[in-house]
């Protein structure tokens, strides 16, 4: 819609000099796109720095004045709890960090073992393979079944396998991979590999693999992306507070704060000190999302160019 | 299904037409075998056997006997569960929101495309798409944290900051009213995924050849003109593929944008429940397992009648993007 007007001042594009070349847009109009642009930028940070300010702010000032981000007073006690409890913390970023690179690491080489014979099309029985791991993409038996199975059959409730297997193959990364494969690893190169006398293995580690690099990072950084960002897996089958990961501790402690002050150590250390210690639930809440944001934060910019390059990659070449 | 699987346990069965041929054959492919044994191992756990127990949607589940010992109930966890207005509800709720999010992220995603497209600096552009794409990498705890600060009732920031100084007094208790939902939710799910189709969009813009753009331009045509007679008609194979692909899932919802952003909260079912968050509440919370079960197949045939049709669609469209 904003196109619309803007596109109006179009006259102007020969008429008020130096377009850069013809394909560009007139300079009021790429004001008001640059405009609407930072506005929109704006809304995308300001929620973070809203959170990020509150758990700064004296809890007092809080609960007085609400969210601010230009509270009247500041404070570290919020931060101050979180530090007498890090241990819980940081036991929960091990596990993260453990189930995501296990996972992400093991998805991949399952994933592209199984992509590799599905790319050939000289194997008579690809098209049945392809098909049953198509399949898994259109049905699925859903929630109760699949709960069932990970907690009568396999016994897996409260051990980080369980973290770790659900995601373990997705049809769709699969696909992407063996289209990558069939489009981008030339037949002559696997012939010739062929021809020199290497086993398929060979081939497939040391010609295949190496040429299919941009499609490995970019399915390893969305499986990275699924195990880092994963809560669902936990609420559905840890109930113990040993196996908790990081966003399943975020979810926790948003829900309610008794599960910061009962499960902490902290909590009871400070009580016995100062029993009319009022714990600093807002701002305490805030600092514990602000601890489960900062890693992400700072791989983002890294991440995000991979990403983009990864998507688009794969979305204009099925 | 199990064919497949036996297939890989038995290195030599009798499938070609003599001995020696099928040797042959095993020693050239038997490679490719192994290499796929782990993969399908996993799919028989994960996603083949648990199909089978789809079964429990016919049964009336005794925990202490196991799924298979259980009897058999016919159609009955069906009849209860449309007989109930739950039925209703979560379908017309699962489909709604879903058909509002892919208007939204066809409009949106497109419009966003083409102005990080006029840009005339890449490096604001990049800068810009850089913040936008942000919330897509998030965890849905996250946005709900984010979310919760702004609509916290008694001190969030639209409540205590944003409403005063707008002149308006009235409190809003957003967790407790469904009638706000139906806007809160596609706002968030915008702001949370856009950045992803956007940047589908534009690549699919950068990758339309400038010399259309210049002939049009010594033409004449206006901006809005090409816009309208060269890029959206060339773009139209990406909008087509990427719509589909969200119109073949609309029976499936975001779980974490209906279970974590609306915290869960019973007050606002009427508008916040979808088939996923009725199912896992059957499944966890009221231990209705035949009832659960039976809306989950609910969901997964119609689900499966769904993607198959919107396939069958892309495929008439452009060939190369079907998924089989």
């Amino acid at each position: 819609m904003a196109t619309l007007s803007m596109k109006n001042t179009n006259g102007k594009l020969k008429a008020g000099g130096k377009p850069r070349s013809v394909t560009d847009i007139s300079k009021p109009a790429n004001t008001l796109i640059n405009i609407f642009f930072w506005i929109y930028s704006a809304l995308c940070i300001i929620p973070f720095v809203l959170v990020l300010v509150v758990s700064f702010t004296d809890e007092k000032t809080v609960l007085l004045n609400g969210y601010s981000l230009f509270p009247e007073k500041l404070s570290l006690s919020a931060y101050d709890f979180l530090l007498n409890d890090w241990s819980s913390i940081v036991r929960s970023y091990g596990i993260s960090i453990f189930v995501t690179i296990i996972g992400t690491v093991l998805s991949i080489v399952i994933m592209a073992l199984f992509a590799y014979p599905i790319s050939r099309r000289d194997f008579r029985q690809r098209g049945l393979f392809s098909f049953i791991m198509v399949f898994t993409i259109l049905f699925n038996a859903g929630l109760v079944p699949f709960y069932m199975m990970y907690t009568q059959y396999l016994h897996l409730q409260n051990t980080l396998a369980v973290l770790i297997l659900p995601y373990l193959v997705q049809g769709f990364f699969v696909l992407v991979m063996r289209t990558f494969f069939t489009n981008s690893v030339p037949t002559e190169l696997i012939e010739s590999g062929k021809i020199d006398g290497a086993g398929e293995w060979r081939i497939f580690a040391q010609i295949v693999l190496p040429l299919s690099l941009p499609v490995l990072a970019s399915v390893g950084l969305l499986c990275t992306l699924n195990y880092w960002n994963d809560w669902y897996l936990s609420m559905l089958f840890i109930n113990d507070d040993t196996h908790i990961n990081i966003q399943y501790r975020m979810y926790k402690a948003l829900q309610d704060m008794q599960f910061l002050s009962s499960n902490s150590t902290a909590y009871a250390a400070i009580m016995r000190q100062n029993p009319s210690y009022q714990l600093p639930s807002e701002t305490v809440r805030m600092a514990m999302a602000v601890v489960g944001i900062g890693p992400i934060i700072f791989a983002y910019p890294f991440f995000q160019r991979f990403f983009i390059e990864g998507l688009t990659v794969g979305a204009v070449k099925g | 299904m199990n064919q497949p699987v036996e297939a890989v346990q038995m290195p030599l069965p009798a499938a070609g037409n003599s001995r020696r041929q099928n040797i042959g054959y095993w020693r050239k492919y038997g490679a490719f075998y192994l290499m796929m044994t782990p993969a399908l191992l996993f799919l028989l756990i994960n996603n083949y056997l648990p199909m089978i127990g789809s079964v429990i949607a016919f049964k009336n589940v005794n925990y202490q006997t196991g799924v298979f010992q259980s009897p058999w109930i016919g159609w009955k966890n069906f009849s209860f569960l449309f007989s109930t207005s739950d039925a209703w509800n979560i379908t017309k709720n699962t489909i709604i929101y879903n058909a509002v999010f892919i208007i939204l992220n066809l409009i949106i995603g497109v419009a966003l495309a083409l102005l990080f497209n006029a840009m005339r600096s890449r490096r604001l552009a990049k800068f810009h798409q850089t913040m936008m794409f942000l919330p897509y990498f998030l965890s849905w705890i996250i946005v709900t944290y984010l979310v919760y600060g702004f609509l916290n009732p008694e001190i969030g920031l639209i409540n205590k900051s944003l409403l005063p100084s707008l002149g308006i007094q009235q409190s809003f208790d957003w967790y407790s009213d469904p009638k706000y939902w139906p806007y809160i939710l596609p706002i968030v799910n915008t702001w949370k995924g856009i950045g992803y189709y956007a940047v589908f969009y534009l690549a699919a813009i950068i990758g339309i050849d400038k010399e259309y753009y210049e002939a049009a331009t010594i033409d004449g045509a206006s901006k809005w003109r090409q816009i309208q007679s060269i890029t959206l008609p060339l773009i139209r194979p990406v909008v087509i593929v990427l719509t589909m692909l969200q119109v073949g899932r609309i029976f499936y919802s975001d779980f974490g944008l209906f279970y974590q952003v609306t915290r869960n909260a019973g007050a606002l079912y009427d508008t916040t429940l979808v088939i996923d968050t009725y199912v896992y509440q059957g499944l966890i919370v009221t231990g209705d397992f035949g009832m659960s079960s039976a809306a989950g197949l609910y969901q997964a045939v119609v689900g499966f009648i769904l993607v198959f049709v919107s396939n069958l669609i892309i495929r008439r469209i452009s060939r190369e993007d079907a998924l089989y």
